[in-house]
């Protein structure tokens, strides 16, 4: 992808649990395929190597939640050429968004002995609010072949291909009977982004939306089926306000009771 | 029993023991057998190890947006009308991949073409609109001017045991579609289930040389006027209790003009895109086609996946989708499916299977979406 035999990549953390980080390292036998491809300029969770900039891809993962790393994001896009957001946090703001609809101060002044030593944000934000990014990758964590085919086609020079459809699809094409059909069972599914293959579905779960809204979420017109199937307006919104809770589609859940 | 396979030879009664003989000689003749199978709540399609596994005594109970297993007073084997899959899975599978192609030392590279399978696959318990389907998509995806090659492949050795339907579900339209209950033509055998008091037996036609050569090893006899007339019975009790209606008639002329109709807003203010009918549609064939690489650049692959007209990708053309709104997805489906599928190739899309009806979340009803459109632009059929 450009003239050096071998890109450089970073992988940074914002607000996050790091889950989506170790998805990286559960790449396992890839792993190594990957590190022969590419120079690791910075990944704390991997390695002490902190190489400066600039990147040819830059992975980064969580929320945009104080000052500090509203300025850090930044610096991190004009250090790279390419900038991927990996993860519910990094692409929606994460389960920490919940921060968005209460008083963030307050919940600061009920938690921590001296709040003022505290410096974060009244809201927690995807990166994409805050600087421009090349590529979104969903999901609570990211899955690991979404996330391999998307550095395969950066490092070939290709546009990544990362389908916008439901997850239905995949329960369609992997086999599994609709669980809201067969069972009863209420299942985000319909209104989700494919890519973590439906697993939730395959184990007899409903889908609980952890890679947000599918391209055109008809939202509104679930709400109703999921509360036929005996799912209570309150928790309705509840299911809703998770990983994703402030994405767009999902954040404006108002069930009728 | 229909008018054409009366004359294909006389027909015969295998008692229901007999069907594990049926299964044992499919595959002791080298076929890979698939049939209906309970499995998690569903009666799906998979590969059975032995007759046994055929869902004896489950019938279902369906509704738009909702599938039930229910017990049966009968050890009827095919008295449930169609699951959440469709042959389409083994003729014209999900994912497949098409060729790959390695660099090779010299800095050119080798290309090679997906093997295609040679499992020859038997399918026992087509029911009479499947057997439509399956011929609809022969005549897209198989028609000898431009066949997909591993379909045709696929296709040519499949054996085909159909089964007449006696019990047809609440969201069925068959006879609306012409499509049943009673089998039309390509099946290499031909079941009718009789069940009563202590009775459980089939009558048995072939439909190819095929399929005669597999009685030879069956326990058969032939079948009495008494047990040809309670079979054709229940096939024709069956055409009265479908549980849906569609007046197809004049549907490719209603749809051609039904582009502002006020009902695609309707519609589509309850449908959620999710793409679910096209994807237990029987007759839907649509594919997309995507190249990946490996992370070395050394591996390339091109693999082909069901796609759906419901999916924003479907219709992106340079800078964006061509169909974006609800609106516009819903009403491709349904003119495609009804109407400009006429002109492709000379039949209607749909066979009345009730499945897109059933798999649909949210119980959308094509059957339904019709008579509205019918009622709105008038018609033919306005007002029914
Ligand atoms: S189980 Fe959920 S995701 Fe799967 S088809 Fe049904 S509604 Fe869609
Ligand atoms: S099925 Fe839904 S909740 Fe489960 S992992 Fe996938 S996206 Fe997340
Ligand atoms: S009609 Fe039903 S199954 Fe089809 S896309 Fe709409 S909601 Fe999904």
């Amino acid at each position: 992808m450009r003239d050096s035999p071998r890109p450089k990549l970073a992988v940074w953390k914002l607000a996050s649990c790091d889950g989506c980080q170790l998805t990286v390292l559960d790449c396992q036998d890839e792993l190594l395929a990957l590190a022969a491809e590419v120079d690791i300029a910075h990944f704390t969770e991997a390695t002490t190597t902190d190489l400066p900039g600039p990147y040819d891809v830059s992975l980064v993962e969580g929320s945009i939640t104080t000052p500090a790393d509203a300025e850090r994001i930044r610096q991190i896009r004009a250090d790279s050429r390419t900038l991927v957001t990996i993860g519910a946090c990094a692409t929606a703001g994460g389960i920490q968004a919940l921060r968005n609809f209460a008083d963030a101060a307050e919940f600061s002044a009920a938690i921590y002995a001296r709040p003022d030593y505290v410096a974060s944000l009244a809201t927690s934000t995807p990166v994409s609010g805050h600087v421009p990014v090349d590529f979104e990758l969903r999901g609570c964590p990211i899955d690991k072949r979404q996330l391999l085919s998307v550095l395969s086609a950066l490092l070939a020079g290709r546009q990544p291909r990362i389908p916008g459809h439901s997850v239905c699809h995949e329960c369609k094409l992997r086999g599994t009977a609709c669980v809201m059909v067969a069972h009863g069972t209420p299942c985000l599914g319909p209104v989700t982004q494919a890519g973590c293959g439906a697993i939730c579905p395959s184990f007899d779960r409903g889908c609980y939306g952890c890679f947000g809204p599918m391209a055109t979420p008809n939202t509104a017109a679930l709400v109703p089926e999921l509360m036929r199937l005996g799912t209570a307006p309150g928790d309705v919104r509840r299911v809703f306000a998770t990983f994703n809770a402030a994405a767009p589609g999902f954040r404006d859940v108002r069930p009728k009771p | 029993m229909s008018a054409d396979s009366e004359s294909r030879g006389p027909a015969w009664l295998l008692p229901a023991s007999g069907l594990a003989r049926l299964h044992d000689s499919l595959r002791e003749a080298g076929y890979q057998v698939i049939g209906p199978r309970v499995v998690n709540g569903a009666i799906v399609l998979r590969e059975l190890s032995s007759a046994d596994e055929l869902p004896f005594g489950w019938g279902v109970t369906l509704a738009p947006g909702g599938y039930r297993l229910r017990r049966r007073a009968d050890h009827a084997a095919f008295a449930h009308s169609a699951g959440p899959g469709s042959w389409k899975q083994f003729l014209h599978p999900p994912r497949e991949q098409l060729w790959s192609a390695h660099r090779t030392p010299d800095g050119g590279y080798s290309a090679d073409s997906a093997a295609a399978s040679d499992a020859k696959l038997a399918f026992i318990g087509v029911r009479p609109c499947d057997l439509r389907a399956i011929q609809i998509q022969d005549q897209v995806l198989g028609a000898p001017t431009h066949p997909d090659s591993t379909y045709a492949s696929r296709r040519s050795s499949v054996f085909i045991v159909a089964v007449n339907c006696t019990e047809p579900g609440e969201t069925c339209f068959c006879t609306s579609m012409g499509t049943g209950p009673r089998a039309g033509r390509g099946y290499d055998l031909l079941l009718t289930e009789l069940t009563g008091p202590g009775d459980h037996t089939f009558v048995v036609e072939a439909g190819s040389a095929a399929g005669e050569a597999t009685l030879a090893g069956l326990d058969l006899r032939p079948a009495d006027p008494g047990a040809m007339r309670r079979a054709q019975a229940s096939v024709s009790e069956a055409a009265g209790k479908m549980g849906r209606t569609m007046h197809a008639d004049g549907l490719r002329d209603l749809l051609a003009r039904s582009h502002d109709a006020a009902r695609w807003e309707d519609v589509a203010s309850r449908c959620l895109t999710c793409g679910n009918c096209t994807m237990a549609c029987p007759t839907c064939f649509c594919t997309t086609v995507e190249d990946v690489t490996d992370l070395s650049g050394d591996h390339a692959e091109r693999w082909q996946s069901w796609a759906s007209c419901f999916d924003l990708d479907f219709s992106y053309v340079h800078s964006g989708p061509v169909r974006s709104s609800g609106e516009s997805r819903y009403r491709q489906w349904l003119t495609h499916k009804l109407g400009t599928w006429h002109d492709q190739f000379g039949s209607s899309g749909c066979v009345g299977c009730g499945r897109c009806i059933v798999w649909c979340p949210v119980g959308i009803d094509i059957t339904e979406e019709v008579a509205a459109l019918q009622a709105e632009l008038g018609g033919p059929e306005a007002g029914e």
